[in-house]
């Protein structure tokens, strides 16, 4: 077997190119932020607005919002958004506190217990 | 197609949920991400797409015209209920190269990684590993057995030139009990990773 090239040997050309904006100021929403409605729809409001508040009756994820209208991430954050600023939806962010002291990125202890909790007895 | 976008089998979170978690699967093409995902899942896995443009500057300065590329990638998902607040999203993401910087930006914040390796295939995870380290995210390799060559661990860590604490092991990604084994081998890792951190840091 032809092991991996050593760590260090090729610059990463992508992440030059990406540093410093990998998070840009407009994401408001993680893929994993919940989403749960505030209002029922209206008439004449926009299908793809009815359709969320129809969806995230139950918190409902970003991801399985754009999933559920065959819509890209991004888009799916746009549309997000305008329902944000009218508070017609509420947006529950994860509570993960990425500890960053070190030189890895770990979970707080506390989500981390209660993710193997939840997967010995859930799964 | 072997995850569904369409609106069949809906499971709602409870109502309680508020805190949602990630776990990202990387490995190379057909290597088992989605069998995973769908494993382990409470709902069918999802799918769906991210696009990202990207200014193409600090490439080459051949020319004085900003080149902007549109990439797009699509990725699938599904989730396991932890509890009546959490809820942990697995996605299962390509490791190619082309990717990566849009992974960069999705999977921001996630809580680890599952490296899904085919011993025939090892190469095709190099570039997931060398990313994941880079970005100090942690990971463990979880080899899926095709039944392939029957290398040993260590053959298989020297090719991956594993650091020695990376949990190495074995699945069958079509096996509910293993999916979850190695969930549960990637939360025991982060632990004591936390727990190497927290007697490092303590005066
Ligand atoms: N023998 C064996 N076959 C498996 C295993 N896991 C997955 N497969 C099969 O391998 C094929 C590819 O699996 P997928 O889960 O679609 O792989 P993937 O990584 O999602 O593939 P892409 O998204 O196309 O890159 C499917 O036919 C699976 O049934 C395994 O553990 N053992
Ligand atoms: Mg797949």
């Amino acid at each position: 077997m032809t092991p991996r090239p050593g760590r260090d040997d090729d610059p990463d050309r992508l992440y030059t190119l990406t540093q410093g904006r990998s998070r840009p100021a407009t994401d408001e929403f993680d893929l994993v932020t919940l989403v749960v409605a505030e209002s029922d729809p209206v008439p004449g409001m926009q299908s793809e607005h009815v359709a969320i508040l129809r969806m995230c009756r139950r918190p409902t994820a970003v991801v399985e919002v754009s999933a559920q209208l065959k819509l890209p991430v991004s888009i799916t954050k746009i549309l997000l958004s305008d329902l944000l600023e009218t508070g017609k939806v509420t947006a529950r962010h994860p509570r993960t506190t990425p500890n960053t002291a070190g030189a890895q990125r770990l979970p707080d202890p506390t989500t981390l217990e209660k993710v193997l909790v939840g997967l010995r007895h859930r799964l | 197609m072997d995850s569904v976008t369409a609106s069949e089998a809906r499971t709602p979170l409870a109502a309680t949920a508020d805190n949602g978690l990630k776990i990202v699967i990387v490995g190379g093409f057909g290597v088992g991400k989605t069998t995973m995902v769908r494993s382990v899942s409470d709902i069918r896995p999802l799918n769906t797409e991210e696009t990202m443009t990207q200014a193409g500057e600090g490439t080459d300065d051949r020319s004085a015209v900003p080149n902007k590329t549109a990439t797009t990638v699509a990725f699938d998902f599904g989730r396991i209920s932890l509890d009546e607040h959490t809820v942990l999203y697995l996605f299962g993401a390509p490791g190619q190269e082309r990717f990566w910087f849009l992974w960069d930006r999705l999977f921001a914040g996630t809580l680890g990684a599952i490296v899904l390796v085919d011993d025939r295939r090892l190469a095709d995870s190099w570039y997931a590993i060398d990313r994941l380290e880079h970005h100090g995210t942690p990971f463990v390799v979880a080899r899926n057995d095709f039944g392939g060559p029957p290398y040993t661990a260590a053959e298989v860590r020297k090719a991956l030139d594993l650091d020695p604490n990376v949990p190495l092991l074995t699945c069958d990604a079509r096996s509910r009990a293993a999916g979850k084994q190695v969930l549960i081998s990637l939360a025991e890792h982060l632990q004591s990773l936390a727990a190497a951190q927290q007697e490092t840091a303590a005066p």
